[in-house]
Protein backbone atom coordinates (compact mmCIF):
# COMPACT_ATOMS: atom_id res chain seq x y z
CA UNK A 1 0.00 0.00 0.00
CA UNK A 2 1.13 3.12 -0.87
CA UNK A 3 -1.32 6.44 -0.14
CA UNK A 4 -0.94 9.78 -0.82
CA UNK A 5 -3.38 11.92 1.31
CA UNK A 6 -4.49 15.37 0.11
CA UNK A 7 -6.62 17.78 2.51
CA UNK A 8 -7.50 21.32 1.90
CA UNK A 9 -10.85 21.86 3.80
CA UNK A 10 -9.03 23.96 6.82
CA UNK A 11 -6.00 26.66 6.44
CA UNK A 12 -3.57 24.46 5.56
CA UNK A 13 -3.07 22.70 2.34
CA UNK A 14 -1.32 19.51 4.06
CA UNK A 15 0.09 16.14 1.98
CA UNK A 16 1.29 13.34 2.55
CA UNK A 17 2.26 9.60 1.80
CA UNK A 18 2.20 6.82 3.80
CA UNK A 19 3.23 3.07 3.05
CA UNK A 20 1.09 1.23 5.06
CA UNK A 21 3.82 0.97 7.83
CA UNK A 22 4.79 5.00 8.28
CA UNK A 23 4.65 8.58 7.09
CA UNK A 24 7.30 8.44 4.50
CA UNK A 25 7.05 12.31 3.46
CA UNK A 26 4.43 15.25 4.59
CA UNK A 27 4.53 18.60 3.15
CA UNK A 28 1.64 21.54 4.82
CA UNK A 29 1.55 24.67 3.95
CA UNK A 30 -0.63 27.46 5.43
CA UNK A 31 -3.14 29.86 3.88
CA UNK A 32 -6.49 29.74 3.45
CA UNK A 33 -6.79 31.76 0.44
CA UNK A 34 -3.87 29.59 -2.18
CA UNK A 35 -4.92 25.73 -2.32
CA UNK A 36 -4.96 26.32 -6.16
CA UNK A 37 -1.52 27.12 -6.11
CA UNK A 38 0.33 25.19 -3.52
CA UNK A 39 -1.90 21.55 -3.45
CA UNK A 40 0.37 20.15 -6.38
CA UNK A 41 3.51 21.59 -5.90
CA UNK A 42 3.58 19.87 -2.28
CA UNK A 43 2.44 16.42 -4.26
CA UNK A 44 5.77 17.00 -6.08
CA UNK A 45 8.01 17.68 -3.82
CA UNK A 46 6.12 14.65 -1.19
CA UNK A 47 7.19 12.26 -3.93
CA UNK A 48 10.49 13.24 -4.63
CA UNK A 49 11.34 13.63 -1.14
CA UNK A 50 9.97 9.79 -0.54
CA UNK A 51 11.77 8.87 -4.26
CA UNK A 52 8.81 7.62 -5.37
CA UNK A 53 6.94 8.31 -8.74
CA UNK A 54 3.14 8.67 -9.15
CA UNK A 55 2.82 4.96 -10.74
CA UNK A 56 3.97 3.52 -7.26
CA UNK A 57 0.72 5.07 -5.69
CA UNK A 58 -1.54 2.12 -4.59
CA UNK A 59 -4.44 4.74 -3.37
CA UNK A 60 -5.19 8.40 -2.96
CA UNK A 61 -7.21 9.66 0.32
CA UNK A 62 -8.91 13.05 0.39
CA UNK A 63 -10.70 15.16 2.97
CA UNK A 64 -14.46 15.10 2.37
CA UNK A 65 -14.75 18.55 4.39
CA UNK A 66 -16.25 20.36 5.32
CA UNK A 67 -14.67 23.11 4.51
CA UNK A 68 -15.17 26.51 2.75
CA UNK A 69 -16.18 25.28 -0.67
CA UNK A 70 -13.68 26.73 -3.20
CA UNK A 71 -10.72 25.28 -1.29
CA UNK A 72 -12.52 22.07 -0.47
CA UNK A 73 -13.12 21.22 -3.78
CA UNK A 74 -9.27 21.82 -4.94
CA UNK A 75 -8.37 19.31 -2.82
CA UNK A 76 -11.05 16.90 -3.92
CA UNK A 77 -10.74 17.14 -7.60
CA UNK A 78 -6.48 16.74 -7.05
CA UNK A 79 -6.99 13.53 -5.57
CA UNK A 80 -9.86 12.33 -8.02
CA UNK A 81 -8.31 13.45 -11.00
CA UNK A 82 -4.79 12.03 -9.85
CA UNK A 83 -7.12 8.86 -8.98
CA UNK A 84 -8.41 8.64 -12.54
CA UNK A 85 -5.18 9.50 -13.97
CA UNK A 86 -3.04 6.49 -12.02
CA UNK A 87 -6.03 3.95 -12.28
CA UNK A 88 -6.18 3.69 -8.84
CA UNK A 89 -9.15 3.98 -6.19
CA UNK A 90 -9.82 7.50 -3.82
CA UNK A 91 -10.56 7.41 -0.84
CA UNK A 92 -13.46 10.21 0.59
CA UNK A 93 -12.24 10.49 4.48
CA UNK A 94 -14.63 13.42 6.65
CA UNK A 95 -11.90 15.99 7.71
CA UNK A 96 -13.63 16.44 11.32
CA UNK A 97 -12.61 12.82 11.89
CA UNK A 98 -9.03 13.16 11.30
CA UNK A 99 -8.99 16.56 13.48
CA UNK A 100 -10.25 14.42 15.87
CA UNK A 101 -7.65 11.81 15.65
CA UNK A 102 -5.32 14.42 15.81
CA UNK A 103 -6.94 15.46 19.61
CA UNK A 104 -7.36 11.94 20.76
CA UNK A 105 -3.64 11.95 22.55
CA UNK A 106 -4.13 15.36 24.30
CA UNK A 107 -7.78 14.08 25.42
CA UNK A 108 -10.30 11.54 26.84
CA UNK A 109 -13.71 11.11 27.28
CA UNK A 110 -15.59 13.64 24.82
CA UNK A 111 -14.36 16.26 22.67
CA UNK A 112 -15.99 18.93 19.99
CA UNK A 113 -14.46 19.66 16.73
CA UNK A 114 -15.30 23.20 15.61
CA UNK A 115 -13.75 24.75 12.14
CA UNK A 116 -14.39 28.07 10.63
CA UNK A 117 -17.03 27.89 8.03
CA UNK A 118 -17.13 31.32 7.21
CA UNK A 119 -20.16 33.56 7.92
CA UNK A 120 -19.80 33.52 11.55
CA UNK A 121 -20.54 29.93 11.48
CA UNK A 122 -18.56 26.67 12.68
CA UNK A 123 -18.54 22.96 10.76
CA UNK A 124 -18.51 20.74 13.98
CA UNK A 125 -19.31 17.31 15.58
CA UNK A 126 -19.18 15.65 18.82
CA UNK A 127 -16.74 12.38 19.35
CA UNK A 128 -16.20 10.23 22.56
CA UNK A 129 -12.21 9.29 22.77
CA UNK A 130 -11.66 6.25 24.39
CA UNK A 131 -8.29 4.22 24.55
CA UNK A 132 -7.69 2.90 21.36
CA UNK A 133 -10.62 4.50 19.49
CA UNK A 134 -12.22 7.68 18.42
CA UNK A 135 -15.79 7.75 17.34
CA UNK A 136 -17.92 10.05 16.16
CA UNK A 137 -21.15 10.90 17.77
CA UNK A 138 -23.39 12.86 15.51
CA UNK A 139 -22.97 13.68 12.04
CA UNK A 140 -20.62 16.95 11.26
CA UNK A 141 -23.24 19.63 11.13
CA UNK A 142 -23.13 23.78 10.52
CA UNK A 143 -24.37 26.57 12.80
CA UNK A 144 -23.70 29.66 15.10
CA UNK A 145 -21.37 28.77 17.73
CA UNK A 146 -23.56 30.22 20.15
CA UNK A 147 -26.59 28.23 19.22
CA UNK A 148 -24.33 25.28 19.99
CA UNK A 149 -25.14 23.81 23.59
CA UNK A 150 -23.57 25.57 26.83
CA UNK A 151 -21.99 21.50 27.30
CA UNK A 152 -21.01 20.89 24.20
CA UNK A 153 -18.94 23.86 23.92
CA UNK A 154 -17.29 23.50 27.17
CA UNK A 155 -15.66 20.57 25.71
CA UNK A 156 -12.12 20.02 24.89
CA UNK A 157 -12.31 21.56 21.27
CA UNK A 158 -10.36 21.13 18.55
CA UNK A 159 -10.05 23.44 14.85
CA UNK A 160 -10.21 26.86 14.69
CA UNK A 161 -13.35 27.48 16.21
CA UNK A 162 -12.29 28.35 19.91
CA UNK A 163 -9.50 30.79 18.34
CA UNK A 164 -12.04 32.41 16.14
CA UNK A 165 -14.71 32.91 19.33
CA UNK A 166 -12.43 32.63 22.10
CA UNK A 167 -15.14 34.07 24.29
CA UNK A 168 -17.61 31.06 23.43
CA UNK A 169 -15.55 27.77 23.95
CA UNK A 170 -13.66 27.42 26.88
CA UNK A 171 -11.80 24.33 26.46
CA UNK A 172 -9.15 25.40 23.21
CA UNK A 173 -7.22 21.82 22.19
CA UNK A 174 -3.55 23.11 20.27
CA UNK A 175 -5.27 21.08 17.23
CA UNK A 176 -6.06 23.74 14.44
CA UNK A 177 -5.91 22.78 11.25
CA UNK A 178 -5.91 19.17 9.51
CA UNK A 179 -2.29 17.10 9.04
CA UNK A 180 -2.28 14.74 6.06
CA UNK A 181 -0.26 12.22 8.07
CA UNK A 182 -3.32 11.52 9.92
CA UNK A 183 -5.97 11.26 7.12
CA UNK A 184 -2.72 8.84 5.76
CA UNK A 185 -3.28 7.26 8.92
CA UNK A 186 -7.12 7.00 8.68
CA UNK A 187 -6.88 6.11 5.61
CA UNK A 188 -4.93 3.21 5.96
CA UNK A 189 -6.58 2.00 8.97
CA UNK A 190 -10.25 2.06 6.93
CA UNK A 191 -8.85 0.09 4.24
CA UNK A 192 -7.00 -2.80 6.39
CA UNK A 193 -10.91 -2.77 8.29
CA UNK A 194 -12.82 -2.60 4.99
CA UNK A 195 -14.39 0.46 5.71
CA UNK A 196 -16.44 2.32 2.99
CA UNK A 197 -14.82 5.79 1.60
CA UNK A 198 -17.11 7.16 -0.85
CA UNK A 199 -15.17 10.82 -2.06
CA UNK A 200 -18.31 13.10 -1.50
CA UNK A 201 -17.69 16.50 -0.42
CA UNK A 202 -19.42 17.65 2.29
CA UNK A 203 -20.94 21.09 1.58
CA UNK A 204 -23.95 21.11 4.63
CA UNK A 205 -25.25 24.52 2.99
CA UNK A 206 -27.02 24.96 -0.25
CA UNK A 207 -25.94 27.07 -2.97
CA UNK A 208 -26.30 30.94 -1.92
CA UNK A 209 -29.15 31.85 -4.11
CA UNK A 210 -33.13 31.87 -4.94
CA UNK A 211 -34.62 30.21 -7.67
CA UNK A 212 -37.07 32.67 -9.75
CA UNK A 213 -39.92 30.63 -8.60
CA UNK A 214 -38.42 31.72 -4.68
CA UNK A 215 -37.68 35.29 -5.67
CA UNK A 216 -41.68 35.61 -7.10
CA UNK A 217 -43.03 34.03 -3.73
CA UNK A 218 -40.94 36.59 -1.75
CA UNK B 1 6.03 13.65 -28.50
CA UNK B 2 5.77 13.66 -32.55
CA UNK B 3 6.82 17.50 -32.40
CA UNK B 4 4.34 18.15 -35.70
CA UNK B 5 1.32 16.70 -34.09
CA UNK B 6 1.00 16.91 -30.15
CA UNK B 7 -1.97 15.21 -28.90
CA UNK B 8 -3.18 17.92 -26.55
CA UNK B 9 -5.71 17.86 -23.94
CA UNK B 10 -7.58 20.91 -23.30
CA UNK B 11 -9.49 21.98 -20.09
CA UNK B 12 -12.16 24.69 -19.45
CA UNK B 13 -14.58 25.29 -16.71
CA UNK B 14 -14.20 29.19 -16.54
CA UNK B 15 -18.27 29.73 -16.39
CA UNK B 16 -21.20 26.88 -16.56
CA UNK B 17 -19.75 24.69 -18.67
CA UNK B 18 -17.10 21.59 -18.13
CA UNK B 19 -15.40 21.52 -21.10
CA UNK B 20 -12.58 18.51 -22.61
CA UNK B 21 -10.96 18.42 -25.92
CA UNK B 22 -8.59 16.91 -27.57
CA UNK B 23 -6.72 17.89 -30.49
CA UNK B 24 -3.54 16.33 -32.65
CA UNK B 25 -1.95 18.73 -33.89
CA UNK B 26 -4.88 21.30 -35.59
CA UNK B 27 -7.06 18.42 -35.86
CA UNK B 28 -9.79 18.32 -33.55
CA UNK B 29 -9.94 14.46 -32.32
CA UNK B 30 -13.35 15.43 -29.73
CA UNK B 31 -15.03 18.38 -28.11
CA UNK B 32 -16.51 17.09 -25.07
CA UNK B 33 -19.34 19.15 -22.88
CA UNK B 34 -21.06 18.84 -19.57
CA UNK B 35 -23.45 21.91 -19.37
CA UNK B 36 -25.05 23.06 -16.09
CA UNK B 37 -27.19 25.34 -17.91
CA UNK B 38 -30.44 23.54 -16.86
CA UNK B 39 -29.48 23.74 -13.20
CA UNK B 40 -29.10 27.72 -13.80
CA UNK B 41 -32.12 28.27 -15.50
CA UNK B 42 -33.76 27.43 -12.37
CA UNK B 43 -31.85 30.27 -11.10
CA UNK B 44 -32.32 32.56 -13.80
CA UNK B 45 -28.86 33.11 -14.15
CA UNK B 46 -25.64 31.24 -13.26
CA UNK B 47 -25.03 30.69 -9.99
CA UNK B 48 -21.64 30.57 -9.26
CA UNK B 49 -21.30 27.82 -6.80
CA UNK B 50 -24.13 25.64 -8.60
CA UNK B 51 -21.38 25.96 -11.30
CA UNK B 52 -18.35 25.11 -9.63
CA UNK B 53 -20.42 22.47 -7.54
CA UNK B 54 -21.38 20.95 -11.11
CA UNK B 55 -17.34 21.24 -12.59
CA UNK B 56 -16.66 19.14 -9.25
CA UNK B 57 -18.63 16.36 -10.68
CA UNK B 58 -18.60 16.33 -14.24
CA UNK B 59 -14.62 16.81 -14.09
CA UNK B 60 -13.34 13.46 -14.36
CA UNK B 61 -16.25 11.76 -16.13
CA UNK B 62 -15.92 14.12 -18.53
CA UNK B 63 -12.31 14.02 -19.01
CA UNK B 64 -13.08 9.92 -19.14
CA UNK B 65 -15.31 10.69 -21.90
CA UNK B 66 -13.03 12.91 -23.83
CA UNK B 67 -10.56 9.91 -24.39
CA UNK B 68 -13.53 7.21 -24.86
CA UNK B 69 -14.52 8.99 -27.97
CA UNK B 70 -11.11 10.48 -29.09
CA UNK B 71 -9.85 6.51 -28.80
CA UNK B 72 -6.93 7.84 -26.82
CA UNK B 73 -5.84 6.96 -23.46
CA UNK B 74 -4.23 9.45 -20.98
CA UNK B 75 -0.77 7.68 -21.27
CA UNK B 76 -0.53 9.27 -25.17
CA UNK B 77 -0.94 13.07 -24.41
CA UNK B 78 1.40 15.02 -24.68
CA UNK B 79 0.69 18.16 -23.31
CA UNK B 80 -2.73 19.54 -20.94
CA UNK B 81 -4.14 23.06 -21.30
CA UNK B 82 -6.47 24.67 -19.16
CA UNK B 83 -8.25 28.16 -18.88
CA UNK B 84 -6.42 30.33 -16.10
CA UNK B 85 -8.52 33.05 -16.77
CA UNK B 86 -10.41 35.04 -17.02
CA UNK B 87 -14.18 33.42 -15.48
CA UNK B 88 -15.60 32.67 -12.17
CA UNK B 89 -12.89 32.08 -9.41
CA UNK B 90 -14.24 28.82 -8.01
CA UNK B 91 -14.80 27.59 -11.69
CA UNK B 92 -11.63 27.97 -12.42
CA UNK B 93 -9.83 26.86 -9.34
CA UNK B 94 -11.37 23.15 -10.19
CA UNK B 95 -10.02 22.97 -13.82
CA UNK B 96 -7.02 24.38 -13.14
CA UNK B 97 -6.29 21.77 -10.13
CA UNK B 98 -7.75 19.11 -12.27
CA UNK B 99 -5.40 19.87 -14.83
CA UNK B 100 -2.64 20.10 -12.95
CA UNK B 101 -3.16 16.78 -10.98
CA UNK B 102 -2.65 15.49 -15.08
CA UNK B 103 -0.05 16.70 -15.55
CA UNK B 104 1.53 15.58 -12.81
CA UNK B 105 0.31 12.25 -12.89
CA UNK B 106 1.18 12.24 -16.73
CA UNK B 107 4.88 13.72 -15.93
CA UNK B 108 3.35 16.48 -19.38
CA UNK B 109 3.89 19.64 -19.62
CA UNK B 110 0.88 22.19 -18.34
CA UNK B 111 0.10 25.19 -20.18
CA UNK B 112 -2.07 27.57 -18.48
CA UNK B 113 -3.90 29.72 -21.24
CA UNK B 114 -6.09 32.70 -21.45
CA UNK B 115 -9.93 31.88 -22.13
CA UNK B 116 -10.27 34.57 -24.78
CA UNK B 117 -7.47 33.90 -26.76
CA UNK B 118 -8.63 30.39 -26.57
CA UNK B 119 -11.66 31.39 -28.35
CA UNK B 120 -9.55 33.27 -31.30
CA UNK B 121 -7.71 29.76 -31.44
CA UNK B 122 -10.16 27.32 -31.85
CA UNK B 123 -10.58 27.98 -35.43
CA UNK B 124 -7.67 26.84 -36.28
CA UNK B 125 -9.28 23.60 -35.97
CA UNK B 126 -11.99 24.91 -37.76
CA UNK B 127 -10.60 26.34 -40.78
CA UNK B 128 -6.79 25.77 -40.53
CA UNK B 129 -4.17 28.03 -39.58
CA UNK B 130 -5.10 31.69 -38.52
CA UNK B 131 -4.52 34.97 -40.31
CA UNK B 132 -2.04 36.94 -39.34
CA UNK B 133 -3.18 39.48 -38.37
CA UNK B 134 -6.81 38.16 -37.47
CA UNK B 135 -9.78 40.85 -36.28
CA UNK B 136 -11.54 38.82 -33.64
CA UNK B 137 -14.88 39.90 -32.53
CA UNK B 138 -15.36 38.32 -28.87
CA UNK B 139 -19.28 38.16 -27.74
CA UNK B 140 -21.12 36.30 -25.14
CA UNK B 141 -22.46 36.39 -21.48
CA UNK B 142 -19.34 37.39 -20.09
CA UNK B 143 -17.20 39.09 -23.13
CA UNK B 144 -17.47 41.47 -25.70
CA UNK B 145 -14.24 42.25 -27.18
CA UNK B 146 -12.53 43.44 -30.53
CA UNK B 147 -8.94 42.57 -30.75
CA UNK B 148 -6.18 42.67 -33.13
CA UNK B 149 -4.27 38.89 -33.18
CA UNK B 150 -0.97 39.32 -34.96
CA UNK B 151 0.01 35.77 -33.47
CA UNK B 152 -2.35 33.84 -30.85
CA UNK B 153 0.22 32.55 -28.66
CA UNK B 154 2.08 35.76 -28.18
CA UNK B 155 0.86 38.73 -29.39
CA UNK B 156 -3.00 39.79 -28.76
CA UNK B 157 -4.22 43.37 -28.72
CA UNK B 158 -7.32 44.74 -27.08
CA UNK B 159 -8.61 47.41 -29.22
CA UNK B 160 -12.13 47.61 -27.31
CA UNK B 161 -14.50 46.07 -25.16
CA UNK B 162 -17.27 46.21 -23.50
CA UNK B 163 -18.07 48.85 -20.97
CA UNK B 164 -20.96 47.47 -18.98
CA UNK B 165 -22.82 44.39 -19.74
CA UNK B 166 -21.66 41.66 -22.07
CA UNK B 167 -23.56 41.22 -25.45
CA UNK B 168 -24.74 37.96 -24.40
CA UNK B 169 -26.18 39.33 -20.96
CA UNK B 170 -28.10 42.36 -22.77
CA UNK B 171 -29.54 39.33 -24.54
CA UNK B 172 -30.37 37.63 -21.44
CA UNK B 173 -31.79 40.96 -19.35
CA UNK B 174 -34.19 42.02 -22.21
CA UNK B 175 -35.35 38.35 -22.80
CA UNK B 176 -36.18 38.62 -18.81
CA UNK B 177 -37.90 42.03 -19.61
CA UNK B 178 -39.60 40.45 -22.66
CA UNK B 179 -41.15 37.26 -20.20
CA UNK B 180 -39.00 34.79 -22.48
CA UNK B 181 -36.65 31.87 -20.52
CA UNK B 182 -32.58 32.29 -20.03
CA UNK B 183 -30.55 32.10 -21.33
CA UNK B 184 -32.35 34.94 -23.69
CA UNK B 185 -29.67 34.69 -26.75
CA UNK B 186 -31.32 31.91 -28.56
CA UNK B 187 -35.41 32.86 -27.73
CA UNK B 188 -34.61 36.55 -28.83
CA UNK B 189 -33.35 35.08 -31.85
CA UNK B 190 -36.46 32.74 -32.60
CA UNK B 191 -38.72 35.57 -31.51
CA UNK B 192 -36.93 38.45 -33.84
CA UNK B 193 -37.23 36.22 -37.02
CA UNK B 194 -41.02 36.33 -36.20
CA UNK B 195 -40.83 40.07 -36.01
CA UNK B 196 -39.92 43.15 -37.53
CA UNK B 197 -37.31 45.85 -36.64
CA UNK B 198 -39.50 48.29 -36.25
CA UNK B 199 -38.63 50.64 -33.02
CA UNK B 200 -35.32 52.71 -33.16
CA UNK B 201 -33.60 51.96 -30.11
CA UNK B 202 -30.05 53.31 -28.91
CA UNK B 203 -27.01 52.15 -30.45
CA UNK B 204 -24.36 52.90 -27.56
CA UNK B 205 -20.88 54.42 -28.24
CA UNK B 206 -21.86 55.10 -31.66
CA UNK B 207 -21.81 58.73 -32.54
CA UNK B 208 -19.83 62.08 -31.68
CA UNK B 209 -17.21 61.92 -28.83
CA UNK B 210 -18.16 59.01 -28.18
CA UNK B 211 -16.45 57.57 -31.72
CA UNK B 212 -13.36 59.48 -30.39
CA UNK B 213 -12.66 58.04 -26.78
CA UNK B 214 -14.70 54.95 -27.26
CA UNK B 215 -13.89 54.14 -30.63
CA UNK B 216 -13.83 50.57 -30.41
CA UNK B 217 -16.18 49.84 -27.29
CA UNK B 218 -19.48 48.56 -26.27
CA UNK B 219 -22.34 49.62 -24.49
CA UNK B 220 -25.42 47.79 -23.79
CA UNK B 221 -26.67 48.99 -20.65
CA UNK B 222 -28.51 51.84 -22.17
CA UNK B 223 -30.00 49.81 -24.86
CA UNK B 224 -31.63 47.62 -22.38
CA UNK B 225 -33.13 50.38 -20.16
CA UNK B 226 -34.68 51.81 -23.23
CA UNK B 227 -36.07 48.48 -23.67
CA UNK B 228 -37.36 48.49 -20.61
CA UNK B 229 -38.64 51.64 -20.74
CA UNK B 230 -40.45 51.07 -23.73
CA UNK B 231 -42.05 47.77 -22.70
CA UNK B 232 -43.35 49.40 -19.30
CA UNK B 233 -44.79 52.24 -21.30
CA UNK B 234 -46.56 50.09 -23.72
CA UNK B 235 -47.80 47.92 -20.22
CA UNK B 236 -48.57 51.44 -18.47
CA UNK B 237 -50.90 52.14 -21.30
CA UNK B 238 -52.69 48.77 -21.64
CA UNK B 239 -51.32 48.10 -24.65
CA UNK B 240 -50.43 44.35 -25.50
CA UNK B 241 -46.12 44.35 -25.95
CA UNK B 242 -45.24 43.11 -29.27
CA UNK B 243 -42.56 40.50 -28.41
CA UNK B 244 -41.26 39.98 -31.48
CA UNK B 245 -40.60 43.53 -32.74
CA UNK B 246 -39.38 44.58 -29.74
CA UNK B 247 -36.66 41.28 -30.00
CA UNK B 248 -36.15 42.44 -34.02
CA UNK B 249 -35.39 46.06 -33.00
CA UNK B 250 -33.48 44.76 -30.11
CA UNK B 251 -31.69 42.21 -31.69
CA UNK B 252 -30.99 44.58 -34.83
CA UNK B 253 -29.62 47.61 -32.63
CA UNK B 254 -26.94 44.93 -30.84
CA UNK B 255 -25.84 43.37 -34.05
CA UNK B 256 -25.71 46.92 -36.32
CA UNK B 257 -22.78 48.04 -33.49
CA UNK B 258 -20.59 45.25 -33.12
CA UNK B 259 -21.08 44.55 -36.78
CA UNK B 260 -20.18 48.10 -37.62
CA UNK B 261 -17.59 48.75 -35.05
CA UNK B 262 -16.08 45.19 -36.35
CA UNK B 263 -15.90 46.11 -39.75
CA UNK B 264 -14.07 49.64 -39.16
CA UNK B 265 -11.75 48.04 -36.99
CA UNK B 266 -10.27 45.60 -40.11
CA UNK B 267 -10.49 48.56 -42.08
CA UNK B 268 -8.03 51.06 -39.92
CA UNK B 269 -5.84 48.24 -38.85
CA UNK B 270 -5.42 46.33 -41.97
CA UNK B 271 -6.95 43.25 -41.33
CA UNK B 272 -8.41 40.94 -43.98
CA UNK B 273 -9.69 38.36 -41.89
CA UNK B 274 -12.33 38.96 -39.14
CA UNK B 275 -13.61 36.07 -36.90
CA UNK B 276 -16.11 35.76 -34.61
CA UNK B 277 -16.44 33.88 -31.95
CA UNK B 278 -18.54 33.79 -27.77
CA UNK B 279 -22.01 32.14 -27.32
CA UNK B 280 -23.43 35.48 -29.22
CA UNK B 281 -21.78 34.49 -32.47
CA UNK B 282 -24.68 31.63 -32.78
CA UNK B 283 -27.68 34.63 -33.04
CA UNK B 284 -28.80 34.35 -37.53
CA UNK B 285 -28.76 38.06 -37.20
CA UNK B 286 -25.40 38.71 -36.31
CA UNK B 287 -24.12 36.38 -38.62
CA UNK B 288 -26.00 37.37 -41.58
CA UNK B 289 -25.27 41.25 -40.87
CA UNK B 290 -21.27 40.36 -40.40
CA UNK B 291 -21.59 38.48 -43.73
CA UNK B 292 -23.04 41.36 -45.90
CA UNK B 293 -21.00 44.19 -44.31
CA UNK B 294 -17.76 41.86 -44.37
CA UNK B 295 -18.44 41.01 -47.97
CA UNK B 296 -19.21 45.11 -49.11
CA UNK B 297 -15.59 45.88 -47.32
CA UNK B 298 -13.55 42.80 -49.16
CA UNK B 299 -13.03 41.22 -45.77
CA UNK B 300 -13.30 37.50 -44.92
CA UNK B 301 -15.12 36.41 -42.43
CA UNK B 302 -14.86 33.06 -40.31
CA UNK B 303 -17.04 32.17 -37.73
CA UNK B 304 -16.24 28.48 -36.18
CA UNK B 305 -19.59 26.20 -35.73
CA UNK B 306 -22.09 26.90 -33.13
CA UNK B 307 -20.47 24.22 -30.70
CA UNK B 308 -16.97 25.67 -31.27
CA UNK B 309 -18.10 29.55 -30.21
CA UNK B 310 -19.72 28.58 -26.87
CA UNK B 311 -17.25 27.70 -24.09
CA UNK B 312 -15.59 24.39 -25.11
CA UNK B 313 -12.00 22.71 -24.18
CA UNK B 314 -11.55 22.07 -27.65
CA UNK B 315 -10.50 25.63 -27.61
CA UNK B 316 -8.29 25.50 -25.19
CA UNK B 317 -6.93 22.08 -26.39
CA UNK B 318 -6.13 24.20 -29.77
CA UNK B 319 -4.16 26.88 -27.81
CA UNK B 320 -2.49 24.39 -26.04
CA UNK B 321 -1.21 22.69 -29.18
CA UNK B 322 -0.49 25.67 -30.57
CA UNK B 323 1.72 26.91 -27.33
CA UNK B 324 3.50 23.45 -28.41
CA UNK B 325 3.81 23.92 -31.65
CA UNK B 326 5.98 27.47 -31.36
CA UNK B 327 7.60 26.31 -28.63
CA UNK B 328 5.82 28.56 -26.21
CA UNK B 329 6.73 28.44 -22.08
CA UNK B 330 5.45 25.90 -20.50
CA UNK B 331 3.32 27.02 -17.14
CA UNK B 332 4.82 25.61 -13.67
CA UNK B 333 2.63 23.38 -10.93
CA UNK B 334 2.34 27.10 -8.75
CA UNK B 335 -0.01 28.72 -11.73
CA UNK B 336 -2.78 30.63 -10.16
CA UNK B 337 -6.32 30.78 -11.41
CA UNK B 338 -6.59 34.19 -12.48
CA UNK B 339 -10.57 35.40 -12.54
CA UNK B 340 -9.38 38.67 -14.29
CA UNK B 341 -6.85 37.29 -16.55
CA UNK B 342 -6.18 40.64 -19.03
CA UNK B 343 -6.67 39.61 -22.49
CA UNK B 344 -3.27 41.21 -23.65
CA UNK B 345 -1.76 37.78 -21.37
CA UNK B 346 -2.04 34.97 -23.72
CA UNK B 347 -0.29 32.59 -20.74
CA UNK B 348 0.30 32.23 -17.44
ZN1 LIG C 1 -16.15 32.47 -23.37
Amino acid sequence: MLILAIDTSTSAITVALHDEARVLAQESHLDPRAHTEWVTPLIASCLSAASVTPGDLTAIAVGNGPGPFTGLRVGIVTGLTMGHALGVPVLGICSLDVLAEQSAALTEGELLVATDARRKEVYWARYAVRPGSVQALTSPAVDRPADLPDEVRALPTAGRGPALYPELFAHALPVLDVDAAMLARVAVERTLAGTPMPVEPLYLRRPDALTTAERAAR
Amino acid sequence: MTAEQPLVLGIETSCDETGVGIVRGETLLVDAVASSVDDHARFGGVVPEVASRAHLEEMVPTIERACREAGVTLGDLDAISVTAGPGLAGSLMVGVASAKALALSLGVPLYGVNHLASHVAVDIVEHGPLPEPTMALLVSGGHSSLLLVPDVTSDIRSLGSTIDDAAGEAFDKVARVLGLPFPGGPYIDRAAREGQVVIDFPRGLTTGRDMERHRFDFSFSGLKTAVSRWVQAREAAGEPVPVNDVAASFQEAVVDVLTRKAVLACREQGAQHLQIGGGVAANSRLRAMAQSRCDDAGIELRVPRPGLCTDNGAMVAALGAQMVLKGRDASRLDLPADSSMPVTQISA
